[in-house]
């Protein structure tokens, strides 16, 4: 519709201007690869004159321009595969599933081979021996007639930018590194990517390291394979008189090392940056979703916030929501207002309505996964029906978000062909339509149960310490198919930001109410907001009695992965707690004229009594 | 401008401070316990009764330590298990101890002194290596309170409650600030020599020993040791400050990840306080700067101060008025930063202008002089915004110049003042070493004070309040019908002691 066409530009501007920034930063970033390539310590002078020279040649413009065809291609990849909704492979083969999907297989295809362009501007731009793929060279020590030789520093560079690429998108889908975080404090975007450098430099130093050890290992056992390939089909000769680069000794060339290595993180470097920029701009609040009254009708908060699609528009609309409670009165206002003519509170009818199908939504998701772990009784280990069931309520969404962003790719999707795909997601690709949060349908028990049968390969894998007999089609499994811990938990609040968002907004806006709603429209949605809260309040405590589930997940080292996602369940317990205690504390006394059932005006009493 | 020589006379030896009522300040003599509020418990910790600085893990962990590992095997768990002095013990202890090793522990010692020495040049607590109770914190909505001592134990108090449970962790050592979580019953940070801790203690539970996975442990490389701590008055967030790092740190703390907030200069933050509006933040730094970070983007307005580093400061209760003390001065500054309707930004003043002014006044006592005033350790607001307490450092050398509590009255219109109170004096000898006032005290304004003895006492002002009540953001319930009617039995009173 306009409205989606009109949202989606916003998107789309912002990567545009996202990946604008990260062509512009490449010139600096260049020249400060050029410095450190050539880096040398007894003749800084020729050293600083040699880097400007080269800098002002034909060759470095013609690289850079190279180099920010790559950042543009690398930027929209980013906007192609982004997600606010995490991924979370609840086993190794649903994880192996997501690597070989055809749909990752390619994003991982054209990383190796912008990998490749970038190796070949590293190599020529650091110059010297690595400048040309070829040389002439003279095969028999008579002075016969000289030849093309291969020059394999360059080719190892190539091949190790093919490498990085493609093993940074591999490790961007083990790291979830297409997820767009929301930031936990609202700052000025210079200021956000100002402190945010240091750590893309210290990611991309540390994961050049660690790519570049790989790499060394696979070239000294393969390297022959592309090496001979490369010389049949350019017939080049190999220079029997230069050290061949895939044995011990060619490899232990501390400056080889060193420019693969600095390729390696200029590489990173400039990708990290496409990315973080992408992320800092994409999740910019300063939207104009509260301009009601206009023309641009479709973009107030109330419209966005009830829309489906893109999630990312919801998600921000939700953000707003959360901070115009928090800080703007006259926004707060406009909230509470009522239409003209009419009298109808229009704007609170629809942020509530939405809010509390959300809280709903989780409840019924709760309930349901307490349900099926309690009806697969004890004895079947807990853990089988939280694995069958989080790969439906956690990669729905996913798969869910993927339709929706990408209708052309559809076909794509359900990857039930692939020999690796999970039996999870075969059998979940059919009531993919339903059990999307966002539609507030979850799947019936009945089907989650048949299902488990289906999946009871999993049953087997808790029993592992007790060497339980297994059948033998189970045991080619058996590799692949340890459960990640509390992955299930993971992926039941995988999209839980949201919730908090919802939350905290309404639970500001009712504190606001006390004094600021002159018509008492807030009045009106009280006792559904108490006991819909309330209800939630009891669901999440019941889930976080079950294994697992309170867990604290390892604390996650600083990658450029974001892993906040790991932790969302505590943060919407804790911010559901802290709406409550928002509410009690504003209302005090006054509750209790508020309609409710005995049962939740016994937890209420809870809380004004601050025994929770 | 409000001067010391404007206040009523300090009590004589012998006579402490009960209480305000009726604009006056009563006082009793030693012992006698004519008033007591039953409500809140007055307490007493005796120096003899704290095992002071045994650390009983790491002294029976030796025996149990396997020996023939190497040295550095051994040091290096000691240092996992007992951090620095753990490290030092077990060299100490090392028979192969050499030059080299006597060398690192001097090295070493020196690095733990100046951690302690950190704390308490920047504590708000005055003489903070030396209390006996070095931290203390009101609950904001409830009557129980946490107290941290000088045996790094932290004790929780609830009056309606018959368990006192006692936090130990094996990270919690020289705590400097304590902070219970707004809109919350049971979460409460703890700042810590290496890190912070959010301790989770379920007010139902009957443990008096919650287990130290009751504990979340917040640590960022770099961020120690962390002086103070500031939960923003929504609960969400959680601020820290360390000396040593130049960065003062935003936690989420149920999702236990922080965002590092650093500008240039200053070297360190110091002192954290979040007004309590939310909307902004107080960061010193141990240089004569500090800054005012407003939350809603998070950008900061520099204060560069003349003289020294500001030592203290507190927030009115709208968050529109900031009111600090500056290292080496003897007055009070005040900040007024006013909101602009309908935006979120706010702009700031121009320059800080002096509202009281606390240089050295001699009284005249039956035993000789007094001298009250100097620099200044700590400010303290009621909620209400009526009464200002201010800790007086006074001079540890000379015994005319104790430590002194004066209380100020606080007005705001037609412009904002501060009126003479009096001074509030505890047991002869007991000097006063750490203030907070109740968070919500129906009657007017609950001053706590923990003496150099270990006791602590709560000295109440009863009050009615001159604003209308504000149940605005953070605002305490309605009062309940009868306290109202109380407050309205009093007026009379009230009035003729101010004609």
């Amino acid at each position: 519709s306009h409205a989606n066409f009109q949202c989606n530009k916003v998107i789309c501007w912002r990567a545009t201007a996202s990946i604008a920034w990260a062509v512009l930063l490449l010139p600096p970033t260049t020249a400060v690869f050029v410095i450190l390539s050539r880096f040398s310590i007894f003749h800084p002078m020729q050293w600083l004159s040699e880097c400007l020279s080269l800098l002002l040649s034909i060759n470095a413009i013609f690289s850079l321009i190279l180099l920010s065809g790559v950042i543009i291609m690398v930027g929209f990849l980013n906007l192609e595969y982004y997600t606010v909704i995490p991924t979370i492979a609840c086993s190794k083969i649903a994880l192996l599933g997501q690597l070989l999907h055809p749909r990752q297989f390619f994003s991982s295809l054209v990383h190796g081979v912008m990998g490749m362009v970038v190796g070949w501007c590293c190599a020529v731009t650091v110059g010297g021996r690595y400048e040309t793929l070829g040389y002439s060279c003279q095969q028999s020590d008579d002075g016969g007639p000289s030849q093309m030789c291969l020059n394999e520093y360059h080719l190892f560079l190539l091949l190790s930018g093919v490498f990085m690429g493609f093993s940074h998108s591999l490790l961007g889908v083990i790291h979830n590194m297409n997820y767009v975080p929301f930031h936990t404090i609202q700052q000025y975007k210079y200021l956000r990517f100002k402190e945010s450098i240091p750590l893309v430099v210290k990611c991309s130093a540390s994961q050049a390291l660690y790519s570049m050890r790989n790499f060394i290992v696979l070239y000294f056992f393969l390297g022959h394979i592309p090496k001979g390939w490369i010389c049949q089909t350019l017939q080049l000769e190999v220079d029997r008189s230069a050290h061949a680069l895939d044995t011990v000794g060619g490899l232990l060339d501390l400056s080889l090392l060193y420019h693969t290595w600095i390729s390696g993180t200029f590489l990173l470097f400039t990708w990290y940056t496409t990315l973080q920029l992408f992320r800092i701009f994409v999740t910019e609040v300063s939207f104009p979703v509260q301009s009601s009254f206009t023309d641009n009708a479709h973009q107030c908060l109330a419209k966005v916030i009830a829309e489906k699609q893109p999630i990312i528009l919801k998600f921000l609309a939700l953000q707003d929501l959360a901070l115009l409670s928090q800080h703007s009165p006259l926004r707060r206002a406009e909230v509470f207002s009522l239409s003209q003519p009419g009298g109808h509170p229009h704007n609170w009818i629809a942020v509530s309505k939405e809010c509390l199908s959300l809280l709903s939504d989780l409840t019924q998701r709760l309930v349901t996964y307490h349900d099926t772990v309690a009806t697969n009784g004890r004895a079947k280990s807990l853990s089988t029906g939280s694995e069958r069931k989080n790969s439906c309520l956690g990669v729905c969404p996913l798969h869910h978000r993927r339709r929706l962003l990408q209708p052309l790719t559809a076909p794509f999707t359900p990857d039930l062909d692939s020999p690796f795909s999970s039996p999870a997601l075969r059998r979940l690709t059919a009531p993919v339509e339903q059990c999307s949060p966002w539609h507030g349908t979850v799947q019936s028990p009945h089907i989650a149960r048949r299902g488990h049968k289906l999946w009871s390969t999993s049953a087997g894998e808790q029993q592992i310490e007790s060497t339980a007999p297994l059948a033998p089609r189970m045991t080619s499994f058996f590799v692949f198919n340890v459960q990640l811990p509390e992955a299930s938990s993971q992926a039941l609040f995988a999209d839980s930001q949201a919730h908090i968002w919802a939350l905290e907004g309404l639970s500001y806006l009712v504190q606001a109410s006390f004094t600021e709603d002159q018509f008492g429209v807030v009045q009106t949605t009280l006792p559904s907001i108490l006991s819909s809260m309330l209800v939630l309040q009891e669901a999440v405590d019941r889930h976080f009695k079950l294994p697992h589930a309170s867990s604290k997940p390892v604390r996650c080292s600083s990658t450029m992965g974001d892993c906040s996602y790991k932790t969302l369940r505590f943060a919407l317990r804790a911010a559901l707690k802290t709406a409550l205690y928002r509410i009690t504390t504003t209302f005090g006394e006054h509750l209790n004229a508020v309609q409710l059932s005995s049962e939740h005006r016994k937890k209420l009493q809870h809380f004004l009594e601050y025994k929770e | 401008m409000c001067s010391l020589a404007l206040f009523p006379p300090p009590l004589p030896s012998g006579n402490t401070t009960l209480c305000e009522s009726n604009n006056e300040l009563l006082s009793g003599l030693n012992g006698e316990d004519t008033f007591q509020d039953s409500c809140h418990l007055n307490l007493y910790f005796p120096r003899d009764s704290l095992k002071l600085h045994s650390r009983p893990e790491s002294s029976s962990k030796a025996a149990f330590l396997d020996h023939s590992e190497t040295l550095w095997m051994r040091s290096a768990s000691a240092w996992r298990d007992g951090g620095i002095t753990g490290l030092l013990n077990e060299i100490t202890n090392s028979d192969t101890e050499g030059e080299q090793r006597r060398k690192l522990k001097s090295l070493d010692m020196r690095k733990l002194h100046s951690s302690e020495d950190m704390i308490a040049e920047f504590s708000q607590v005055l003489n903070w290596p030396d209390c006996v109770v070095r931290a203390f914190a009101w609950h904001p909505h409830t009557d129980k309170f946490a107290v941290a001592l000088l045996d790094d134990s932290i004790k929780i108090y609830n009056p309606k409650s018959a368990t006192t449970p006692t936090l130990k962790h094996r990270l919690q050592r020289n705590v400097a600030a304590l902070q219970w979580k707004p809109l919350c019953a049971s979460g409460l940070a703890v700042a810590c020599q290496s890190c912070i801790l959010v301790w989770h203690v379920d007010p139902c539970s009957l443990s008096t020993r919650p287990s130290s996975g009751c504990a979340q442990v917040l640590s960022h490389p770099g961020h120690s040791p962390v002086t103070s701590i500031s939960w923003s008055p929504s609960g969400s967030l959680l601020v820290s400050a360390s000396p040593m790092d130049t960065a003062m740190m935003v936690w989420d703390v149920a999702a236990e990840n922080c965002v590092p907030l650093q500008r240039v200069g200053g070297g360190g933050v110091t002192l954290l306080s979040w007004s309590p509006d939310g909307s902004h933040v107080l960061a010193s730094t141990p240089s004569a700067l500090f800054r005012v970070w407003e939350t809603r983007m998070w950008t900061c307005e520099r204060w560069p101060c003349i003289k020294g580093r500001c030592q203290s400061g507190c927030w009115s209760p709208d968050g529109s008025r900031l009111l600090f003390s500056v290292q080496g001065e003897s007055v009070i500054y005040a900040l007024t930063f006013t909101a602009t309707p309908g935006f979120s930004s706010v702009s700031g003043p121009q320059a800080a202008s002096v509202v009281a002014d606390l240089s050295e006044t001699t009284f005249n006592a039956q035993n000789g002089d007094i001298v009250v005033g100097g620099e200044i350790q700590n400010l303290a607001w009621d909620p209400k915004g009526e009464r200002l307490a201010v800790l007086l450092k006074g001079d540890p050398h000379a015994a005319d110049r104790p430590p002194m509590i004066a209380v100020f009255r606080t007005r705001t219109s037609p412009i904002f003042e501060l009126l003479p109170c009096g001074f509030v004096q505890g047991e002869s000898g007991d000097e006063p070493r750490l203030i907070q006032f109740h968070p919500n005290f129906q009657q007017g304004a609950l001053l706590t004070v923990c003496w150099s003895s270990g006791k602590i006492s709560h000295v109440p002002f009863y009050f009615l309040s001159a604003r209308v009540p504000h149940f605005g953001f953070n605002g305490s319930p309605l009062p309940r019908p009868q306290e109202r009617f109380n407050d309205f039995a009093n007026q009379s009173l009230y009035t003729e002691m101010l004609s």
